[in-house]
């Protein structure tokens, strides 16, 4: 059965530009299995463009997982299915003709730990562009600047852009990654708890980089840190045993969620 | 449902606070109680205490401020805990108005010093006072039971305060224009009116508050009015 206390995010109650919501990504009855383990249990769910969709919960309450639904991912493992509809657009992602390298250009992720490629800065970031594109030096050497500049980190690597992308700090691995996902031109970027390795203001650099991308793409990011999806995101989502417990505008969610579970969650008085 | 955080200092913290603010709300009932009461007895003595009793309220609004700051800081606090700190900053501003207004009727009494008004007059400022205690108290319980239907009630009842101040204005007025010599003490007896009044308005913020906390969303709908001195303010005194 559906989960109570679903919320349907409204227009009018949405802060700032109101007249423009469009759903990008459409969820719809979702179900997942790691083998007989059901580890979401019908999830209903829109993402929508320009907008950001923070999932919150406790471990294991298969936030992650939906993240990793989104793009699948999970196709790279045995044994894990999922059933129902995703739809980004019009088309249903979850389909076996759909193409999961278009899906995957289409819709970028960012993990935890900063995960460059053991090559040039430089490389790191023309490499996902080559797979998708033939282009020019110049036009490639374009994109690059562009992509590190998206990710507010050209700046500081333009005079090194030969420089191993493992020699960077954390903070600046963590954007060098958001930047290759950008140079790949995605529609959605989904965020598996980006901050979580960095310190503060590596943390802030973040966040100040996500809202300046939400005014071009869908963005969904999953986050422990409460604070941070309420500063963070426009619509949040509080899940729970694989469940979607409540899902609203985030200003309501963090200041008078309608569930129960959401308040003793966010609160800090769960378990 | 769970009452407890995870972190037991933090439900500390908030009890803290509450109690602060009920302390607060305390000593503000008795300084109202005991400056309508030096006014009544004409009690100059009675009313330094009042004036000189108002510091610890002013202490303890200082003392949920910092505490309240600090808690926010520590603690980030989300959904009920943000609302009942917030709650208890705005709480502790209302209560401290509200003892700043029986400071000031019991300046009135030590500036009345012998000449007081007959008590007859007088018994409409205590009628007034009686039902503003009697919202306070209520309003006071309900934030400390966290009882909604209570705090709704104290809030849509101010108007009967309204309406015996502006019937005490009209008595004032009569009183005023049969004797100029009267003027003087009906003035300031109209001030204090006027203080209690105010503390009635104070008293329906207090209950906007504490719905505020339990339920999560501000009041919209209008609350019944019953005031109209200043209405009657022109019409009285012949103005057009």
């Amino acid at each position: 059965m559906s989960t109570a206390n679903f919320t349907v995010p409204t227009v009018a109650a949405n802060p700032g530009n109101t007249d423009d919501l469009v759903e990008k990504v459409t969820v719809q009855n979702l179900d997942f299995y790691y083998g007989d383990n059901r580890a979401l249990k019908n999830i209903n769910v829109s993402l929508y463009h320009g907008r950001v969709t923070a999932f919150i919960g406790p471990s294991g309450c298969g936030k992650s997982t939906l993240l990793r639904i989104l793009n699948r991912m999970y196709d790279l493992y045995p044994n894990q299915r999922a059933t129902g509809t995703v739809r980004l657009d019009n088309d249903d992602i979850l389909s076996p003709s759909q193409d999961l390298n278009l899906l995957r250009a289409k819709v970028g992720m960012v993990f935890q730990k900063p995960t460059p490629f053991p090559m040039t800065i430089y490389e790191n970031i023309a490499f996902g562009i080559r797979l998708y594109e033939k282009l020019s030096k110049a036009d490639l050497d374009n994109r690059v600047q562009q992509a590190l500049q998206r990710a507010a980190l050209w700046n500081e690597v333009k005079d090194k852009l030969d420089a191993n992308g493992l020699s960077l700090s954390g903070g600046q691995q963590q954007r060098l990654c958001i930047a290759r996902t950008v140079a790949v031109r995605p529609e959605v970027i989904l965020f598996d708890e980006p901050c979580s390795a960095l310190d503060p203001i590596s943390t802030a650099k973040i966040e100040e980089l996500i809202d300046e991308l939400k005014e071009d793409y869908t963005i969904a990011i999953v986050t422990h840190n409460m604070q941070q999806a309420a500063r963070v995101s426009d619509f949040t989502a509080f899940m729970y045993l694989g469940e979607l417990v409540e899902y609203g505008e985030t200003t309501r969610m963090f200041t008078s969620p309608s569930d129960r579970r959401t308040q003793d969650y966010i609160t800090g008085r769960f378990g | 449902m769970n009452d407890q955080h995870t972190a037991k200092a933090f439900d500390v913290d908030l009890q803290d606070i509450a109690r602060m603010v009920a302390e607060m709300g305390g000593l503000a009932e008795k300084q109202v109680a005991d400056a309508v009461d030096a006014l009544a007895k004409r009690d100059t003595t009675l009313a330094q205490r009042v004036t000189a009793a108002d510091s610890a309220i002013d202490a303890l609004q200082r003392e949920i401020e910092e505490k309240s700051v600090l808690t926010i800081a520590r603690r980030q606090p989300m959904a009920v805990d943000l609302r009942d700190i917030v709650g208890a900053l705005r709480l502790a501003n209302d209560l401290e108005r509200i003892g700043d207004l029986a400071k000031n009727i019991a300046k009135r009494v030590i500036a009345l010093n012998a000449e007081f008004p007959p008590p007859k007059l007088i018994r409409g400022v205590e009628h007034m006072t009686d039902l503003v205690l009697q919202q306070l108290k209520a309003v006071l319980d309900a934030y400390a039971r966290r009882d909604d239907n209570k705090a709704m009630a104290v809030w849509r009842g101010d108007e009967e305060i309204d309406a015996v101040c502006t019937s005490v204005f009209r008595e004032l007025l009569t009183y005023m224009m049969v004797d100029p010599r009267n003027i003087t003490f009906c003035i300031h007896l109209m001030f204090c009116a006027k203080n209690i009044e105010r503390m009635g308005d104070h008293a329906t913020n207090v209950a906007e508050t504490v719905h505020y906390i339990i339920d999560g969303n501000p009041i919209t709908e209008r609350r019944p009015k019953g005031d109209t001195t200043t209405i009657a303010a022109l019409t009285g005194a012949g103005g057009k």
